[in-house]
C-alpha cells in the first residue's frame, strides 16, 4: 500500500515539475482536464460497468455553466466551478434516472440519445452563444491566487485533479465500490445479496457526470470559452477511446489514454507530413484534417486486439513475471 | 381554405408528407439495426454511415460512371452489403462472445473510419442529387400539391419494410433466421450453416441502410456527415420501438417520423429534439419500449 502511495506522489511530483523541464504548461493542463474526463467516465464503465455514450453532456452543461456563472453573474471563480459540477450533477440526476431503466446496450444508446437532445437544446438556448460559444471567459482568483498566470493555474488544476483522483481511489476501494463491481460482474447475484442496485447505479451515474463536470468547469477556465465541441456525440466517443486506450477499469489508464490522444490531436498533422516527406504520398499532407480517421482506426485496433488497454495489458504482464510458472 | 388550429390544411399536409418521408427512413433503419441485433447481438453503429455511404454511391455512380438513379438504386445496396460482408468477415465475427458493448465500440470506430475518408476526399459540404426525370415535379390532388418523388420515398420503402417482414415471417429463409435468432446452437445441429447465415443478415441490414441512403440522395443533400446525426435519432427511436418486432420498428418509424413533422407545424423550435422527449416519457410509462417484451 505504502509503495503504491509513494508511487502516486512521484508520479504527481513529476507532473508537477513538469513546466519547469519547459514543458508547455496549458498542454498538460489540457491533458489533466480530459485525463479527469476519462477518469470520471471510467468509474462508471470501468468499475460499474455501464457504457455511457453521452459523458459528453455533462463536460458541456459544467462548461458553460461555469462559463456564465463567471463571465454574466460574475461569481468568484472556486464558486464558478462548483456551480458548474452541481449543473452536471443535475443533468446527471435526470439522464440517470431515465437511462438506469434499462440495461446494456440500450443503457447506451439512451444515454447517447439524451447528450444528443441537450447538445440541441445547448444550440438553440440564447446563454450559450449558439455556434460561437462562450467566448473570454475571465479566470478571476482562486483563494486569494491570481489565475491569469499560466503556471499558478496550473498548479491550481493539478491540485483540482490530485483532488477528484483521490476522492475516485476512494470511492473504488470503499464498500460502495466494492458493491459497484459487483454490479459489473453479476448485477443478479448483487441485487439476490440485498443490494438495491438501481440505487448503487444511479449514485456512481451522479458522482461520474459531477466528476465529469468538474473537468468541463476547469477546462473553461483553462481555455477561457466553451463551445459546442464540449456538448457534441463525438466528444463523447473521444472520452471512451481515452479510457479503451488506457484501460478501462484501471485507475491510471484513463491518465494514460488521455494522454496519448491528446498529444496524438496535436502531433497528428506533423506525423502525417512527415511519412508524406517519407512516402512521397501527397494524402498523408492532409492528415492533420482527417484525426477522426486516425481515431476511428485505434478504435477498431484496440477492439479487436488490445481490450485491456495500455496499463491493463501492461498490468497483465507484471503479473504473469510474478508468477512463475 | 381549410385551416386546422390556424395552420392552413396544404401546409399541415406537406409537413406530414415531409414527416413521413423521414419516418421511412427511421423504419428502414430501425429495421435494419433491429435484424442485426437479432442476429448477431451487436448494435450496428455504422448503419449511418452505410447508409451515408449508399447515398454516396449514387452520387457517385452518376458523376463518374453515368449510372443514372434506377441502376444505383439496386447496385448501391449491392455494394453496401458486399462492403458489409467485409466488415462482418474481417472484424464483426470475432466479438460475438464479448459484452455487447465492444461491438458498439467497434462499430462506432467503424463509422469514424467511414466518414473520415469521405471527409477527406469531399469534404464537409453537400454535393447536390438531382431527382430522377421520371419523378420529377408534382401531382395537385386538389386539397394539396404532391411532390412527386417525396411520394415514390414513402411507396417505396413501405414495400421494402413490408417485403421484409413478409421474408423473415412467411418464408422458410425467414423461419431459420428467427429459429437461429433464438437459439443458433440447435439451429447449427440442424445442419444449418449459422456462420453464412449471420453474414447474410449483416450484409442484409446494411443493404437496408443503404437503399435508403440512395432514396435519400436527392432530398437531403449528400454529404459526409448525414449519417451520424441521423443514427442518434434512429436510437432513439430503436429505444421506443424496442427492438423485439419487424412489425413495431417499421411502425415506430413511421409514427415518430409524423410527430416530427407536426412538431415542425406547431412547435418548430422543437422538432429537433422532439423524438428523443418522446423516449424519455416511453421510459418512464412503458420501460421496455412499446413493442418491446419485458425480461
Amino acid at each position: 500500500m505504502n509503495k503504491k502511495l509513494l508511487g502516486y506522489v512521484a508520479l504527481f511530483g513529476a507532473i508537477a515539475l513538469l513546466p519547469a523541464f519547459g514543458v508547455y504548461p496549458v498542454f498538460v493542463m489540457k491533458v489533466l482536464c480530459y485525463a479527469l474526463f476519462a477518469c470520471a467516465f471510467n468509474l462508471l464503465v470501468g468499475f460499474t460497468g455501464l457504457l455511457s455514450f453521452g459523458h459528453a453532456a455533462f463536460l458541456g452543461t459544467a462548461a458553460y455553466v461555469t462559463g456564465h456563472a463567471l463571465k454574466v453573474w460574475g461569481l468568484p471563480t472556486p464558486v464558478g466551478i462548483l456551480v458548474g459540477m452541481a449543473g452536471a450533477a443535475g443533468v446527471g440526476l435526470l439522464f440517470g434516472l431515465l437511462a438506469i431503466r434499462r440495461s446494456g446496450i440500450y443503457f447506451s444508446m439512451i444515454t447517447l440519445a439524451l447528450a444528443q437532445m441537450l447538445y440541441f437544446f445547448f444550440l438553440q438556448a440564447p446563454f450559450t452563444g449558439g455556434e460561437d460559444g462562450l467566448q473570454s471567459v475571465p479566470r478571476g482568483h482562486f483563494l486569494g491566487l491570481d489565475l491569469a498566470s499560466d503556471l499558478t493555474l496550473f498548479y491550481v488544476v493539478l491540485a483540482i485533479f490530485i483532488a477528484a483522483f483521490w476522492l475516485i481511489y476512494r470511492i473504488v476501494h470503499s464498500p460502495f465500490g466494492q458493491v459497484l463491481t459487483s454490479i459489473r460482474e453479476n448485477e443478479a447475484r448483487a441485487t439476490s445479496l440485498g443490494y438495491d442496485t438501481g440505487h448503487f447505479k444511479l449514485l456512481a451515474f451522479v458522482l461520474s457526470a459531477a466528476l465529469a463536470g468538474l473537468a468541463g468547469s476547469t477546462k473553461t477556465l483553462l481555455l477561457g470559452f466553451a463551445t459546442l465541441t464540449d456538448a457534441i456525440w463525438t466528444t463523447s466517443g473521444l472520452v471512451i477511446l481515452m479510457t479503451l486506450v488506457g484501460g478501462m477499469g484501471t485507475l491510471i489508464g484513463p491518465m494514460v489514454g488521455a494522454l496519448v490522444i491528446i498529444a496524438l490531436e496535436n502531433k497528428i498533422g506533423d506525423f502525417g507530413n512527415w511519412l508524406g516527406e517519407l512516402t512521397g504520398i501527397a494524402w498523408f499532407n492532409g492528415l492533420g484534417e482527417s484525426v477522426s480517421l486516425v481515431t476511428g482506426l485505434i478504435f477498431i485496433v484496440c477492439v479487436l486486439a488490445f481490450r485491456r488497454g495500455l496499463v491493463g495489458e501492461a498490468m497483465a504482464l507484471w503479473e504473469k513475471r510474478q508468477r512463475p510458472s | 381554405m381549410t385551416e386546422i388550429f390556424g395552420i392552413p390544411l396544404p401546409a399541415l399536409l406537406g409537413q406530414l408528407l415531409l414527416g413521413l418521408v423521414n419516418g421511412s427512413f427511421y423504419a428502414m433503419l430501425s429495421l435494419g439495426l433491429a435484424v442485426i441485433f437479432g442476429m448477431l447481438n451487436i448494435i450496428n453503429f455504422a448503419h449511418g454511415a452505410l447508409y451515408m455511404m449508399g447515398a454516396f454511391f449514387a452520387w457517385m455512380g452518376l458523376e463518374y460512371l453515368g449510372l443514372n438513379y434506377w441502376f444505383m438504386l439496386g447496385l448501391a445496396p449491392l455494394a453496401v452489403g458486399l462492403i458489409g460482408i467485409v466488415i462482418e468477415r474481417t472484424m464483426l465475427q470475432w466479438l460475438y462472445k464479448l459484452d455487447h458493448l465492444y461491438g458498439l465500440l467497434l462499430t462506432f470506430g467503424i463509422t469514424l473510419v467511414i466518414e473520415g475518408i469521405f471527409r477527406s476526399v469531399y469534404g464537409v459540404s453537400g454535393q447536390p442529387y438531382q431527382v430522377p426525370d421520371a419523378l420529377q415535379g408534382a401531382t395537385n390532388l386538389g386539397f394539396m400539391i404532391l411532390p412527386n418523388y417525396r411520394a415514390w420515398v414513402v411507396v417505396a420503402s413501405l414495400i421494402v419494410c413490408f417485403a421484409v417482414w413478409a421474408l423473415i415471417e412467411k418464408t422458410s429463409l425467414g423461419a431459420k433466421l428467427r429459429a437461429g435468432t433464438e437459439n443458433p446452437k440447435l439451429v447449427q445441429a440442424f445442419g444449418i450453416n449459422v456462420p453464412a447465415m449471420v453474414t447474410l443478415t449483416y450484409a442484409g441490414g446494411v443493404a437496408l441502410a443503404a437503399f435508403a441512403g440512395v432514396l435519400a440522395a436527392p432530398i437531403l443533400q449528400v454529404s459526409a456527415l448525414m449519417g451520424s446525426n441521423l443514427i442518434i435519432v434512429v436510437f432513439a427511436v430503436v429505444v421506443i420501438g424496442g427492438m423485439g418486432s419487424i412489425l413495431g420498428s417499421i411502425l415506430t418509424g413511421l409514427g415518430l417520423g409524423i410527430v416530427e413533422g407536426l412538431t415542425k407545424v406547431f412547435y418548430p423550435e422543437a422538432s429537433n429534439t422532439v423524438v428523443f422527449v418522446v423516449m424519455a416519457i416511453v421510459l418512464l410509462v412503458r420501460p421496455a419500449g412499446l413493442f418491446g417484451k419485458e425480461k
